[in-house]
């Protein structure tokens, strides 16, 4: 057992709540998720089929040329198992009006085009669903800064983002979801050959831990050092933490008048809802 | 005075941020549902109005000679009524209250006394805080009321038990939080649950909890809703996550017992408090010549 285990019927029950009373506040019972073929689109869906029931639920997968035709069969693996209607939008032709006479090769800004593209396709398909588009990073992204602005990390509420990895796996099979999904590599398949823990440099069994003590617990360095965590490992986490901390809020507004958008009107999203 | 059992319904409900009308159309049909079976219903804090209000605390802020609140009064001839709002003093002051409504008007405010200013709670800066606990003599019998926090400071169940209290209504909007395992439940809850009962053993009172459910903003409201007797027993409570209701008996018997066997408001020694707390409160020490204490 670890420090990290959640109970999941438990979890199960509270995001349930959480996703019928807040997409309720807009006044809708639908959702829209964005399915990657990976296991956190996975636990999101069934979350999703849990609260609205299978026909409120929009699946929808986002190829592009170069994805991993893994994803997509591990994709229809989780819409048959959840009963779901799907459907395929390629962003093939899409993407690359933009990235081929632009001769964009950077893998990072190629990576961030395809978020983005999905991001459009989500919430264009969210206005004739009539559902809201359910998000699914982890608080272990989210965390980390592992995740692209406006792209993935743009929706409307989300579920996930108070769990770790680890925890989300948890809640996987809580939820009994195909083993493929939650077996294999995480990867955010935005070029050949990605994963997400090749990429980080590290695993997110080791980094759940640490972030775990350095956000939940509010350990020091020296704290985890003596825990035996390698200080270089330490400091790279918490500077990733710190680095991407505007991912993490909205933009700033200038406060020039007496009462500001973002500084001193303070409402709720939930206001009057 | 001769103590008589009370009927009672606590409301688990789930208010809409903001909304009086929809929140006292909710009032208005739990309080009909339960006249005339019980003698008294508890609401959770801020039942009125939602929790997380920041700059709506001024807009949704009454007057206890509010014409809005007029239909709930009214009701109040038939059944006592306690419930959340926020108070707007005469002097302008707002405080996150609990109203006592019975025959037709306001029996008794009590004020949140301890503000929760800290982590995810910003209630300092929204709100005037209370300076007083004092017991309700209501024709049901004698309550202390407490608005959750108030719960987590001693000198709150302390007065009540002071005043030999029947029993002490707590209205509440806890945070869910703490899913770790092995549990059982919110780690939240268990505390509360913890709270409760020990309330109820060292102050051998009845512990009434009205706490809310549903969502603002990913902040979910844990319930729990629960009555307890002076042994700590539960007697009635809510374990989902869901609005719902309660119905108990305080049994006036039951108190009697409870407190024949174990007396000890007779054994209690206040003035040993009052000499303690000379030491801490310099005005205090002063009044009664014994500043000397401090350094001893």
């Amino acid at each position: 057992m670890s420090e990290l285990d959640i109970q999941p019927a438990l979890v199960a029950e509270l995001l349930e709540g959480f996703l019928r009373e807040e997409v309720g506040s807009a006044g809708l019972e639908r959702a829209v998720v964005g399915l990657s073929g990976g296991v956190d689109s996975a636990v999101v869906a069934a979350l999703c089929t849990r609260a609205f029931g299978a026909s409120n639920v929009l699946a929808v997968l986002l190829p592009y040329r170069l994805s991993s035709p893994q994803s997509s069969s591990d994709a229809e693996l989780v819409r048959q198992h959840l009963g779901l209607t799907m459907k395929r939008c390629d962003i093939s032709a899409m993407a690359d009006s933009y990235l081929e006479p632009e001769r964009i090769d950077d893998r990072r800004r190629r990576g961030n085009v395809l978020a983005r593209c999905r991001m459009i396709v989500l919430y264009d398909l969210s206005v004739e669903w009539k559902g809201l588009v359910v998000g699914t990073s982890n608080k272990s992204e989210i965390l980390l800064g592992y995740s692209t602005q406006w792209g993935d990390g743009a929706y409307a509420l989300n579920p996930l983002g108070d769990l770790y990895k680890h925890q989300v796996y948890q809640l996987a099979r809580f939820l009994e979801l195909p083993e493929e999904v939650i077996d294999k590599s995480p990867s955010a398949d935005l070029f050949e050959g990605q994963t997400d823990e090749g990429e980080l440099g590290f695993t997110y069994a080791e980094v759940d831990r640490l972030l775990y003590r350095l956000v939940d617990r509010r350990y020091s360095e020296e704290e985890l050092v003596a825990e035996g965590f390698a200080r270089e490992f330490v400091r790279r986490v918490a500077d990733m933490v710190v680095a991407t901390q505007f991912k993490r809020v909205a933009p700033p507004i200038a406060k020039l008048s007496r009462r500001s958008v973002g500084h001193d009107f303070r409402y709720l999203r939930d206001w009057k809802r | 005075m001769a103590r008589m059992d009370c009927r009672l319904v606590v409301a688990q409900t789930n208010p809409a941020l903001g909304d009086l009308r929809a929140n006292m159309e909710d009032h208005l049909q739990r309080v009909e549902a339960a006249a005339g079976a019980a003698d008294l219903i508890l609401f959770p804090e801020l039942s009125l109005t939602g929790y997380f209000l920041r700059d709506q605390v001024d807009e949704v802020a009454l007057a206890t000679d509010d014409a809005f609140l007029r239909p709930l009064l009214e009701k109040s001839r038939r059944i006592s009524i306690a419930f959340g709002f926020v108070e707007r003093s005469r002097e302008g002051r707002l405080y996150n209250a609990l109203g006592f409504l019975e025959d037709g008007r306001f029996l008794a405010v009590h004020r949140k006394v301890h503000l929760v200013t800290y982590g995810l709670f910003d209630e300092g800066r929204d709100f005037a805080a209370g300076e007083r606990f004092r017991t309700i003599t209501s024709r049901h019998g004698r309550f202390g009321p407490m608005i959750c926090e108030d719960m987590w400071h001693m000198p709150s169940a302390y007065s009540y038990f002071l005043d030999d209290a029947d029993a002490i209504l707590v209205a509440s909007a806890s945070p869910a939080r703490g899913v770790d395992a092995p549990g059982p439940g919110l780690a939240s809850q268990r505390t509360w649950n913890v709270l409760l009962s020990a309330t109820a053993l060292l102050y051998r009172t009845w512990v009434v909890y009205s706490s809310r459910v549903g969502w603002e903003d990913g902040i979910g409201f844990g319930g729990g809703s629960r009555v307890l007797d002076p042994y700590a027993n539960a007697r009635a409570a809510l374990e989902g996550l869901e609005p719902g209701a309660l119905t108990a008996t305080m049994d006036s018997a039951i108190l009697r017992r409870a407190r024949n066997e174990l007396p000890l408001r007779r054994d209690e020694k206040p003035w040993i408090l009052a000499t303690e707390l000379a030491r801490h409160v310099p005005l205090l020490g002063a009044l009664r010549g014994e500043a000397a204490l401090k350094n001893e």
